[in-house]
């Protein structure tokens, strides 16, 4: 019961969260100074064109009305045209989406499970040269921006070793089968990039967790190093760290424009810089929300799996 | 009780030297210093285009090469610290300082005040940084006190959030409610009781975020977005050298390895304070 | 037992420490931890180590275990458990030892369980790594081991996680994983820390009678010399790191052969003895010494000889009981002093001053949805507070008793009641509501030093904020805090060093100077001697006692030990879930008759007092956690109890002689069965 009532609860707060970012989202945008339409067509415009603009956007009715008409519609996947191509959103967005999701889906099984590893042995060998050389390395990673590691892995891999492509030749459409041997330089950018955050954290929680109390008890009561290892530290180590996996995983959904943008691979990054350039509002607006709701549903996927790891958070205590 | 052999140093603000503290606060001031003193510095002008030399590689008259405006690789590494480190720099300062103030004041209070604050946050947590960045700058242009208010808003859900759970730690102390109990307001107990206590916490805070606003700035500025050329800025020199990655590739490196100092000092710096004074660095998004 | 240990045979003691000592690394040298320290344990023997913070005793458990601290090395001796040497053997023989020899049951047992995994699962996972066992065989066990430790329902408790039993049922748990592998020897390590006395007599209890069932060997570490002699019939005394004496815990407790072992003895207080006990000078960081007797600096007996040369070697004592064992150079004189019962300042009558506080009817309510099965958490009490009086609220945790002291000081706000201060000013309102001129006349002092002071700032600093507030400017407010520095026995140079660099028992004393700060008339004393060792215990309530006088302040005084409160106390409120049972003078309410849970809180207490070997009582230890909406508060564990008139009807008062009244359906028997 009472666990119905946390996920409940969480998602309760997730709900009001991606609403509440739409709502700031589109307050942002549509609050622009300057007349949006003369924003959008340049400082040259006619006024007939600007009125014709307005009129298509609805410029003309309260800010309060566009926003619920808005909502109505992202609510049934509507998110309006695209004022550059014409096609809806969604569609114009699609393929985009989908080459992200390809992206993203390698660094996430491949880069976030090798981060937990490297984390964990890190942990383990506190201070000594593993540890050591894998805290450098991350400290490094995070300490260069995700061009340099995107720029240096082309100069090595690319143009030196000429083993991967430097640069993504397919556009939008093009099938996963297109992308495959494009898309390792990239994952292998944002990996270096983001598992330094998941290794810290992973070491710091390891470190933590094996000088606990109930770890030492286990091994005194005689039970193997594999056993108090696995079963009663890692589980245990594993809890803080999720909440940096779901904030890595939102991120590689919603901010890579830099490292897409080197390799010119055609990701929401991509799409979200065309937009700027072309002051697509709608697109914007729609990259932001999705944005913002993965973020929330990564979250909420931390926060369960908290809930699953950590039996205090399902079942109620006792004072005593 | 006369004599007493101590058993705890006292935990006064002074910071052991560790190695990593060290060469994280001597990087970040040698780069502060280079920043300051380029126009002493540099043996060219950095914007002045000299199209005889261009996409020379390193000799005794330009250590580092040019590039293809013929400008000096070295001066425009020397100056090119500059617009990052003003805009990181003061972005950091105020988003601590907001953030500290409304971190403490929410641990305070508690109540629907904490409640519609986080709920607050996390929207603003939840789009995605860059993106409000891009359209920010887009919509206001690329001044630097744009890019610093923009940032401030951008990093200060998390600073709050991370300010907030050490203020918390701290509130329920027996020696904040002896300061309640004397009937002390919420500003003189915040003053004397929680921040000298947050304040290992804070630094830390302040030198991670400086470091992430400065890589934030680059990227702005590599995407075209920051910095406008002219101006010699790390990031932009990346972005303009790199189709000469393989001709004059000391025009792209030497840009990085200058920001990789200042970033990893910065970090250095982090993580020599949380070691010396015992706190876990739990921040670990890419915020 | 023999500091000879050539002289005994090996293969029969279950654990045998040689010349043991061990040391940490701190600022590039060796501090010792533990000196050279000798016992021996044969099967079936109940061992005790006693000692105060600083002496060693966690780390020699530990070490009984084969576990050092990281930092910490084997500088001389060796721990030998059946044989085989635990801290120089490989990790294979110390793993056997760990599964097959030795049992231990950690200090915070709540910690010591693993959060993630349930009950059942941990004790059968010992199982299975200790005995060859498939699931069903092992679960069946595991219940088994739960009912050994008298766990209620063990076959539900089986499934649940650590973080749903009380403080008292994890410390089972963990005895019940201790005895998974059918272990020689059981270490436990401070066992009653943390529990109520309740709940401490029945885990003691516990101790007692397993040892007689299994026949396993047990070494007992523990600050409390009362706990100890219900289960040890062989204690060995620890200061700074030495043994300073061994022997028969009845002999050594009777007539001790150490001048540290009287000190000890003499600064417990007794519920069987009223009065203020004597305590010990000094703290144990005076125990420095390079050359000669460690506790020479606060030693009464001691002379020049005693500070010359090595540390005195342990030597044999002439008595009845066979090996006892002191190293001591002043034995004789030891031996010869008057009885340290004795040393006790006896209870002053005072004159009663005018009332300070009054509570009438107060409520407190926390919880936002009343449940209508539950009531407030404290309920309509009544409390009197005199002028120079003493007056200690009694309650194991959960009672309230911290909540009314809040309460009164302003920091939360009472749903109902009344609450004056000199007939005149409002206490309802929280601290910045009221009056300046009042809220300085209530101070509180907290139970844990430590945290009460700010580490950031001198000591000097956090006693001169209260005075500041009161209007005291520059040299005049420097002048006023030396004096109170003065006042609670620390000197003005101390005034420079921050909280870190002080003793436990300094500290506290800073918090009672912080609270005198402020100009008091009334003080709220909570749990304020409870985290401090015995000998520093007894020199605050000493403290405490002349700066009542002093002063004339009133004191709440707020305890769950009744020792200590017969010790200070002139008036008794008991409070249990927030109701109050009992109350009235202190030779009133210790003569009898009481009220049920009093009766409990005294007969657990009393059983675990030093130098009395009662069999003692098992008995349910849990409270619950809710009180209820109507009715008798005690009514589940009472066993007095009338159906359906306690679990409906509210008690009325009855009121025996003097002041002293109780709360019960049932009425009380008339005849007087003194317990004192």
């Amino acid at each position: 019961m009472l666990l119905v009532k946390a996920i409940g609860r969480r998602l309760a707060y997730s709900v009001l969260t991606v609403l509440l970012a739409t709502l700031l989202v589109f307050v942002a945008l549509q609050a622009l100074p300057g007349n949006l339409a003369t924003q959008l067509l340049g400082q040259n415009a006619t006024p007939a064109a600007v009125a014709r603009l307005d009129a298509s956007l609805g410029l003309n009715r309260p800010a309060w009305q566009r926003y619920l008409d808005w909502l109505g519609g992202a609510l049934h996947g509507d998110f309006g045209r695209s004022l550059v191509s014409q096609q809806p959103v969604l569609t114009e967005a699609g393929g985009y989406l989908r080459n992200t999701a390809l992206l993203a889906g390698i660094v996430i099984v491949a880069g976030i499970t090798l981060s937990l590893v490297l984390g964990v042995i890190a942990g383990l060998t506190r201070d000594r040269w593993p540890d050591l050389a894998i805290s450098g390395l991350s400290l490094l990673g995070m300490s260069v921006p995700e061009f340099t590691v995107a720029t240096l892995l082309v100069l090595a891999f690319a143009i030196r070793l000429q083993w991967f492509p430097a640069v993504v030749t397919a556009g939008p459409t093009a099938t996963v089968g297109e992308l495959l041997p494009a898309v390792w330089l990239p994952a292998a950018a944002l990996t270096a990039v983001m598992a330094a955050y998941i290794i810290r954290m992973m070491r710091t929680s390891v470190i933590d967790v094996m000088s606990a109390e109930y770890v030492t008890l286990a091994r005194v009561r005689g039970l193997s190093s594999a056993r108090v290892l696995f079963r009663h530290a890692l589980p245990n180590a594993l809890l803080p760290t999720l909440n940096v996996i779901a904030i890595n995983i939102a991120w590689l959904v919603g901010g890579v424009v830099v490292v897409e943008s080197v390799f010119n691979y055609p990701g929401i990054g991509t799409l979200m810089i065309q937009a700027v350039h072309n002051r697509d509002l709608p697109v914007l607006q729609f990259i932001a929300v999705f944005g913002a709701l993965t973020f929330v549903v990564c979250n909420l996927l931390a926060d369960l799996a908290a809930l699953w790891l950590n039996p205090r958070l399902r079942t109620p205590g006792r004072a005593g | 009780m006369t004599n007493l052999a101590l058993r705890v140093r006292p935990r006064r603000l002074s910071l052991p030297a560790r190695p990593s503290l060290l060469i994280g606060l001597f990087l970040v001031g040698l780069n502060v210093v280079v920043a300051l003193a380029a126009p002493l510095l540099a043996p060219y002008s950095p914007t002045e285009p000299n199209a005889l030399d261009a996409i020379e590689g390193s000799s005794s008259a330009h250590w580092l090469g040019t590039d293809q405006l013929g400008r000096d690789v070295l001066s425009r590494v020397l100056y090119g610290g500059r617009y990052a480190m003003l805009i990181s720099l003061s972005a950091a300062l105020l988003t601590v300082v907001l953030g500290t103030v409304l971190g403490c004041l929410t641990a305070y209070r508690r109540g629907w005040f904490d409640e519609v604050l986080m709920r607050l946050l996390d929207s603003v947590l939840s789009v995605p940084a860059i993106l409000a960045l891009l359209v920010v700058v887009t919509a206001l242009g690329s001044g630097a006190s744009v890019i610093i208010l923009a940032s401030t808003v951008v990093y200060c859900p998390a600073l709050i959030r991370v300010v907030r759970a050490a203020a918390l730690s701290v509130v329920g102390l027996d020696y904040v409610t002896a300061a309640r109990a004397r009937g002390e307001g919420f500003w003189p107990i915040m003053v004397r009781e929680i921040w000298p206590n947050i304040l290992d916490v804070v630094l830390v805070e302040f030198a991670m975020r400086a470091s992430w606003i400065t890589l934030l700035v680059s990227s702005l500025s590599f995407l075209g977005f920051g910095a406008n050329p002219p101006t010699p800025d790390w990031g932009l020199m990346v972005s303009e050298n790199r189709s000469l990655l393989t001709v004059v590739p000391l025009a792209t490196i030497a840009p990085i390895v200058a920001l990789a100092t200042l970033i990893v000092g910065l970090n250095l710096a982090a993580d020599g304070i949380a070691k010396a004074r015992g706190i876990d660095r739990i921040t670990g998004g890419l915020r | 037992m023999s500091a000879a240990p050539e002289l005994v045979q090996s293969t029969e003691l279950v654990a045998e420490i040689s010349g043991l000592s061990i040391a940490y690394r701190s600022g590039g040298r060796d501090v010792p931890v533990l000196r050279e320290v000798s016992l021996s344990l044969g099967a079936g023997e109940a061992l005790a180590i006693v000692g105060e913070s600083g002496c060693g005793k966690s780390t020699l458990a530990s070490a009984l275990v084969g576990q050092l601290r990281t930092g910490s090395r084997v500088t001389g001796g060796s721990v030998r458990i059946a044989g085989e040497d635990v801290l120089a053997g490989d990790a294979r023989t110390v793993r056997t030892l760990r599964r097959h020899q030795i049992g231990f049951v950690p200090q915070n047992a709540g910690h010591s369980l693993t959060p993630s995994m349930r009950i059942g699962a941990q004790v059968v996972e010992v199982l299975r790594a200790t005995r060859k066992m498939d699931k069903s065989a092992a679960r069946a066990e595991a219940v088994r081991l739960l009912a050994q430790v008298r766990l209620p329902e063990p076959g539900v408790l089986v499934d649940r996680y650590p973080h749903q039993l009380s403080g008292g049922q994890q410390q089972r748990v963990a005895v019940a994983l201790a005895l998974a592998g059918s272990p020689r020897l059981l270490v436990l390590d401070e066992p009653t820390t943390g529990l109520d006395v309740v709940t401490q007599a029945s885990v003691l209890a516990l101790f007692s009678s397993l040892r007689k069932e299994l026949g396993i060997s047990l070494v007992m570490v523990s600050h409390d010399l009362g706990a100890v002699s219900a289960v040890c019939e062989r204690v060995v005394i620890m200061y700074a790191g030495r043994v300073v004496e061994t022997g028969a815990t009845r002999a050594a407790f009777r007539l001790p052969a150490h001048p540290y072992t009287r000190g000890l003895l003499s600064s417990v207080a007794r519920i069987a003895a009223p009065g203020l006990p004597l305590g010990m000078p000094g703290s144990v960081a005076d125990a420095h010494a390079s050359s000669g007797c460690v506790f020479a600096p606060r030693c009464e007996f001691a002379q020049d000889s005693c500070t010359e040369g090595d540390a005195p070697e342990l030597a044999p004592v002439e008595s009845e009981d066979a090996e006892r064992f002191s190293a001591c150079l002043r034995l004789p004189e030891v031996l010869a002093a008057p009885a340290w019962e004795a040393q006790v300042r006896p209870p002053r009558t005072r004159e009663r001053g005018e009332p300070l506080l009054q509570i009438s009817g107060l409520t407190v309510d926390y919880r936002r949805r009343p449940d209508p099965r539950t009531g407030p958490t404290v309920s309509d009490v009544d409390l009197t507070v005199h002028r120079g009086e003493v007056v200690a609220l009694v309650g194991e945790s959960g009672s309230g008793k911290s909540t009314i002291a809040w309460t009164i000081a302003g920091l939360r706000r009472p749903t109902s009641g009344e609450i004056t201060l000199d007939g005149t000013a409002d206490l309802t309102r929280t601290a910045a509501r009221r009056d300046p001129a009042v809220r300085h006349q209530v101070q509180l002092v907290f139970q844990n030093a430590t945290t009460s002071l700010n580490p950031r700032r001198t000591v000097g600093d956090a006693v001169l904020r209260p005075l500041r507030l009161r209007g005291l400017r520059g040299e005049e407010a420097v002048v006023a805090r030396d004096r109170v520095f003065e006042d609670v026995g620390l000197e003005p140079g101390h005034a420079e060093r921050y909280p870190a660099q002080l003793s436990g028992g300094q500290q506290q004393r800073v918090g009672i100077a912080r609270a005198l700060g402020g100009g008091p008339t009334l003080v709220l004393a909570d749990e304020v001697v409870s985290a401090l060792d015995v000998s520093i215990q007894a020199s605050v309530l000493r403290l405490l006692d002349d700066l009542r006088d002093e002063h004339q302040l009133g004191y709440l005084f707020i305890s769950h030990d009744l020792a200590v409160v017969r010790a200070l106390a002139d008036r008794v409120v008991v409070l249990y879930l927030g109701r109050v049972c009992e109350e009235g003078p202190i030779e009133q309410v210790f003569a009898g008759p009481n009220h049920p849970y009093t009766r409990l809180l005294m007969d657990s207490a009393l059983a675990t007092e030093p130098g009395v070997t009662e069999a003692l009582v098992g008995s349910e230890d849990e409270p619950e956690s809710a009180p209820p909406a109507a009715g008798c508060a005690f009514r589940n564990r009472c066993p007095q109890r009338v159906e359906g008139l306690c679990d409906h009807e509210t008690p009325p008062w009855q009121d025996l002689d003097d002041g002293h009244r109780i709360r019960c359906h049932v009425p009380v028997p008339v005849e007087i069965g003194a317990r004192t």
